[in-house]
């Protein structure tokens, strides 16, 4: 027996919650109720519930799912792009990453529903769908993004189930149910070469769909007219600044399952480290977008965009738009550029910084714009000229954004956080035995 | 779901019957003309028919000389429209002084019960230095709108005869193509329109939009074809005081305005220099204006009447 190889599998094997996970799975599932009780509220009443209204006819649902699509992308970015180039310092990374792709892309397929003034008739959209709209290109590729995500999510699994299986006795229906998932797997070689076929082919599969989600969202803006969304920048824009919001959401998750779960040994201060200048490139590749997107327009300044950006730089949001910018962008590359803001906790805080910042990012995109239509606005209640949420819709919101984390905590629950078996073979403790003979 | 339409349909006249009906509308101010020159008595054995050609010129036929396309009324498909028509608006904005009639008849015979109307009078300026002027503004009808490129269900749809309308029984409700629309004209039913039994119960077809209205989907104007079937003008046509609105047939090259005057659409867009909304934008509009040059009607006079945070008029609840 191989001490070291079971220490491996003591130490990354899912465990129960403490109480501490209990009283957030308790606090997730409260905003949840809420946020159910709310939407109700809206299937009864309508979208009147909210504070959208013919001009501000999108809110933060769309800036929401936005915001969810930005940050599944971020499966893609650790674990494909990071596989295929052989890095494997990210190897304890991959599996959270993954699972917040998940949690992501099946929380923007919900979050699009919530924003439908008619969720009854969403069949609609395959039934009679039409292949002109952007809306069915973001149906078609999220929903492929979606499946490749799983598959993504499972198939490193495998082995890890059947180690699983093995190894935990004291929940029996656990058990049986890692072994049903491990699909039999025993570590042979024919196993073994497809298992990492299949994991090869999905990486180079998901990574343009990846681009592709995110491309086609901001397609659902750059195809109007309106100033602000009519850009040709918008695609890359939208996918450097998913990045980044995405490796914001991957270092808070390490950060707290580490301290949670205690992985100092397999996420160590090196994968801050080297996270962190991940994140300060992308946070510059973000910047540079930002900067074509705004500067080009306002040098030009045609009257509608000037409107349009007078209203971002000193108008209404300018307070938005500086913190964000400033706060969730700026000051992350002024901390992370120096070795010392890359320990775990500086960069964790930095981390919320960014991911809070890219939120409200995707609250600057979507929302001003629509306040400023080619002709004026005239004829409606004043309080139509501006957007600000009301309470359900925060609730419906926020318990948008816990289900997302319920769905991560739920999975760190039952999944290895850490993939067991890469981290064995990276470790070289595989060598003398399959893992079927391991135990 | 598809619109329930076979009841409606049987209440349909035939098209041709109304299309030439409508054709002799448009050409009633001329019809005075060929009678003094006699021309409606020369084919006095048989029955003739008064058309217009389409420069614009008028002449009898004999009525077995038209040609009946024999649609059957079961053929009309909402979706499609009428066959060989074309519908255009001409908005005359010399003579725009804000009476808003336009706009209480539209609100009040689609059953408007939410805040914003279908069609609007918007006060504009173009540039500091140039005057102002009225601009009653509705659904332009677009031969190549921009809602319905984006429209992931096909609920808002162009037909053949110019006009674009909306089905209430499929649009999910996504807004789409209010963010698409650049003449902001689409309007949502954030809550249940309360439309009062007799509208709600009636049976729906999006060739008369607003009856009923339909809580989480879209609105707009719909160029009133159940006016057209009918052989008459669009209510806001009518209903100007000031001949405002013209409304016709682009194949036929004429329109007619509320107080029954036709003209030659050609020659107006010509005389008048005529204009669409946003052209640059490419989304070929279907309604013309004319400059506000040479105005009869005081700007000053229609500030009276100018509401800036109210497009309809809220019956008292009591
Ligand atoms: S004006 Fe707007 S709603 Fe009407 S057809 Fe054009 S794009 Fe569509
Ligand atoms: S709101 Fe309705 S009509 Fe408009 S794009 Fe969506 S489904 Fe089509």
């Amino acid at each position: 027996m191989n001490t070291a190889y079971e220490k491996v599998i003591n130490d990354l094997a899912p465990r129960k919650f403490s109480w501490r996970g209990n009283v957030w799975v308790a606090l997730l599932v409260l905003v949840i109720l809420i946020g159910i009780y709310s939407y109700v509220q809206q299937l009864k009443h309508g979208l009147v519930i909210t504070g959208m209204r013919d001009y501000a006819l999108w809110g933060i649902y769309i800036s929401n799912f936005v915001f969810f699509v930005a940050v599944s992308l971020v499966g893609s970015l650790i674990t494909a792009i990071l596989r295929l180039s052989d890095a494997h310092w990210s190897t304890p990374l991959t599996r959270i990453a993954e699972i917040i792709a998940v949690a992501a892309i099946i929380m923007a397929g919900i979050a699009i529903i919530i924003d439908m003034g008619r969720p009854d008739r969403v069949l609609n959209l395959f039934i009679h769908g039409r292949l002109q709209s952007p809306i069915i290109w973001d149906v078609i590729v999220i929903s492929t993004y979606l499946v490749l995500s799983i598959l993504f999510l499972y198939f490193p699994l495998l082995p890890d189930f059947t180690i699983l299986s093995k190894y935990s006795d004291t929940n029996s229906k656990l058990t049986k149910w890692y072994r049903a998932l491990s699909l039999n797997w025993s570590g042979s070689e024919k196993q073994t070469k497809i298992y990492s076929r299949s994991i090869k082919v999905i990486s180079v599969l998901i990574i343009p769909v990846a681009f592709a989600i995110h491309t086609v969202t901001a397609w659902l803006f750059e195809t109007t007219y309106r100033p602000g969304w009519d850009s040709t920048n918008f695609g890359p824009y939208f996918v450097a600044g998913a990045f980044v919001a995405g490796s914001g959401a991957v270092v808070m998750v390490m950060y707290v399952l580490r301290k949670a779960y205690r992985l100092e040994d397999y996420i160590t201060d090196s994968h801050f480290d080297k996270m962190g200048k991940i994140l300060v490139m992308l946070c510059m590749v973000y910047l540079y977008f930002n900067i074509n997107e705004y500067l080009m327009p306002i040098y030009k300044s045609t009257e509608e965009e000037e409107v349009h950006l007078r209203s971002l730089f000193t108008g209404e949001y300018a307070w938005l738009f500086w913190t964000a910018i400033l706060g969730g962008l700026v000051a992350p590359v002024g901390v992370l550029l120096f070795p010392k803001g890359r320990k775990p906790l500086p960069l964790f805080l930095v981390s919320l910084a960014v991911v809070m910042g890219a939120w409200w990012k995707r609250y600057l995109i979507v929302i001003p714009t629509l306040s400023h239509p080619f002709l004026p606005i005239e004829g409606v209640p004043e309080a139509w000229r501006h957007y600000s949420p009301t309470w359900m819709e925060w609730a419906i919101t926020a318990a948008t954004l816990a289900t997302a984390l319920l769905i991560i905590t739920l999975l760190v629950r039952f999944l290895p956080i850490v993939p067991i078996y890469e981290t064995a073979e990276e470790r070289g403790l595989l060598e003398n035995h399959s893992v079927n003979e391991s135990l | 779901m598809e619109p329930k339409k076979d009841n409606q349909q049987k209440s349909r006249r035939t098209f041709v019957e109304q299309g030439l009906k409508y054709g002799l509308l448009t050409a009633a101010s001329g019809a005075l003309l060929a009678k003094v020159f006699g021309k409606s008595e020369s084919l006095d054995s048989e029955e003739t028919i008064e058309v217009m050609s389409t420069d614009g010129t008028l002449m009898q036929v004999p009525a077995s000389a038209v040609e009946h396309a024999h649609e059957k009324k079961s053929d009309y498909n909402p979706r499609e429209g009428f066959p060989n028509r074309k519908f255009v608006m001409v908005v005359d904005l010399a003579k725009c002084r804000n009476a808003k009639k336009c706009q209480s008849s539209c609100n009040k015979n689609h059953y408007i019960t939410g805040e914003n109307a279908w069609i609007k009078i918007y006060k504009m300026q173009d540039s500091e230095k140039s005057a102002p002027y009225w601009q009653p503004t509705l659904c332009q009808h677009c031969d190549e709108p921009a809602c319905v490129k984006v429209c992931p269900v096909d609920a808002t749809f162009k037909r053949r005869d110019g006009i674009v309308l909306i089905d209430n029984n499929r649009c999910i409700g996504c807004r789409f193509c209010m963010a698409a629309c650049p003449y902001s004209v689409r309007v949502f039913n954030w809550s249940d329109p309360w439309q009062g039994d007799t509208v709600e119960q009636a049976e729906y077809t999006p060739d008369y939009a607003g009856i009923p209205s339909q809580k989480g989907t879209v609105d707009k104007c719909d160029f009133c074809p159940h006016m057209i079937d009918k052989g008459e003008l669009p209510h806001c046509v009518s209903a100007c005081p000031n001949d405002v609105f013209s409304f016709g047939d682009l194949y036929e090259d004429t329109v007619t305005n509320g107080s029954g005057q036709s003209f030659k659409l050609s020659k107006l867009l010509k005389d008048r220099a005529g204009y669409r909304l946003m052209e640059s934008l490419g989304t070929e509009p279907s309604v013309y204006y004319l400059p506000p040059s040479d105005r009869i009607v005081d700007f000053e006079e229609g500030l009276e009447n100018y509401t800036e945070f109210q497009s309809v008029d809220k019956p008292q609840v009591p």
